[in-house]
């Protein structure tokens, strides 16, 4: 990611920052070796994976339900998999090697069919 | 505490786009805490200590913060913390503002049990209205994993290695809870981010006490721990579960214990998993995690006793 650095006369006093949560604009999802893939039939909207997600990547819907996940800024960290409840369960992870070039509806197939 | 559905649909005072490990709960924790919060009735200032948390959601020129945040040093975050509290006091003496404002501290181990047990002692002897939380991940994980005065006995670090002469650190972990519970303060609480509803409560509580509240909170670190990613939560319930990080209240002095284990796991179970004790599990060291399971059946049964007893002050 390209940033115009700021010169020593712009920066504000004590490096105050203007822009409340500004690292939206910071996308980590490309740290990711592994991507969480949702299934929407089997969730249960219990929203565990939202409540453990620690980088904020559940997507929630107006009514508060899961929506599905933030890829650009999801680490893949595989918590949310990990806590999910539904038997089977309703997230799963898969390479991004395996993820790349496909649709979702291939990945989906591709994920839970492990 | 309002349902997850509820809470997932309220703005976030802590966002994305933070360089915090894969699988770190020290924004787990705060999500927690804030989506906790009654926000609808009251704004929050936070003061954070350096460390993990710190510069990783406040990497200048980024910001993960929504909310009014402040970095000012390693020791230091209660002191900030009530001046800013101070003088908000003032200004709503004067009638300059009207607004409610609640404020939070926030440190990992290093800036709460070591080099920041001071400033806190001394914000909460003052009695300044703040929640202080500290994410305790057990060493000074932002400069490589050091060893802490919470480090548990026998956990290997940089500076508490295990080989020849040491098998990791030799002293038992430092009771912060009760260090602080010296101060008469209304109320403490420790808490676990795999119990969300539990930390929920608490934190609620704490933002309501019109004084000094303090949370001790258990705070996985995949990588200075040693564990997978995916495995943080499950980390920080066996904790939990093993009673190494029992959950309970101290309120005006009175010992409430949140969550007894129907099924109290050995120690084993906890260490297991983690890189930083597997030393523990060479032939030869067994003594080693009998001795740790023996610091933590004393402590737990002290709760007990503590609870049973009713004493307050
Ligand atoms: C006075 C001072 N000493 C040392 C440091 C270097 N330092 C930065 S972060 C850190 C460790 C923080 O440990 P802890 O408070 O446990 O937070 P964690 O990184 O584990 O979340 C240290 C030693 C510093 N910033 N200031
Ligand atoms: S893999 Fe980790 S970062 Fe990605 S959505 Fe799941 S919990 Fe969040
Ligand atoms: S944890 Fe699983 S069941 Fe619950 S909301 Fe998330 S995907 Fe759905
Ligand atoms: S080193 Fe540990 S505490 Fe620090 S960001 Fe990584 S996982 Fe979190
Ligand atoms: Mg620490």
């Amino acid at each position: 990611m390209s940033e115009k650095l700021l010169n020593w006369d712009e920066i504000l006093i004590g490096g105050a920052i203007k822009d409340p949560g500004n690292s939206k604009s910071y996308e980590t999802g490309s740290w990711r070796v592994e991507r969480p893939v949702w299934n929407p039939e089997s969730c249960i909207q219990c929203m565990f994976c939202w409540v453990y997600c620690p980088d904020s990547s559940i997507l929630v819907d107006e009514n508060g339900k899961m929506a599905g996940i933030d890829y650009d800024h999801c680490k893949g960290c595989g918590i949310c998999v990990e806590q999910c409840p539904t038997k089977p369960k309703s997230l799963a992870m898969l390479l991004e090697a395996e993820a790349k070039g496909k649709s979702e509806e291939e990945i989906r197939k591709e994920a839970f069919s492990k | 505490m309002a349902l997850l559905n509820e809470l997932a649909k309220k703005k976030e005072g802590l966002v994305e786009g933070h360089r915090l490990c894969p699988g770190c709960t020290h924004s787990v924790i705060m999500r927690q805490v804030l989506a906790a919060a009654d926000t609808d009735k009251y704004d929050i200032v936070v003061a954070a200590a350096t460390g993990c948390f710190e510069v990783s959601s406040g990497l200048y020129p980024y910001t993960s913060w929504n909310i009014p945040w402040i970095h000012n040093a390693f020791e230091n975050a209660a002191s900030t913390i009530s001046g800013i509290e101070a003088m908000y006091r003032l200004w709503k003496k004067k009638g300059r503002t009207d607004k409610d404002i609640r404020f939070i501290a926030i440190a990992s181990d290093g800036g709460t049990y070591d080099i920041g047990l001071q400033a806190l002692s001394g914000a909460i002897e003052r009695g300044h209205q703040f929640l202080y939380i500290c994410n305790d991940n057990n060493a000074y994980q932002n400069t490589g994993n050091q060893r802490s005065s919470a480090t548990p006995f026998g956990a290997s670090t940089t500076t508490s290695p295990n080989g020849t002469v040491l098998q990791g650190k030799s002293q038992p972990k430092k009771d912060i809870m009760s260090v602080l519970e010296g101060h008469h303060m209304q109320y403490l609480a420790q808490a676990s981010p795999s119990n969300w509803r539990d930390l929920m409560d608490k934190a609620k509580t704490a933002l309501d006490v019109n004084g000094p509240t303090y949370m001790n909170v258990i705070e996985p670190c995949t990588t200075g721990w040693g564990f997978p990613s995916n495995k943080s939560i499950e980390i920080a319930q066996l904790a939990v579960d093993t009673c190494i990080w029992p959950l309970y209240e101290i309120i005006e002095g009175k010992v409430k214990i949140n969550y007894k284990p129907k099924n109290k796991l050995p120690v084993e179970e906890f260490l297991k998993p983690q890189k930083r004790f597997a030393h523990l599990f060479k032939k030869g060291n067994e003594h080693l995690i009998k001795e740790y399971q023996g610091q933590v059946d004393k402590h737990w049964e002290w709760l007990l006793a503590r609870e049973a007893s009713g004493i307050g002050y």
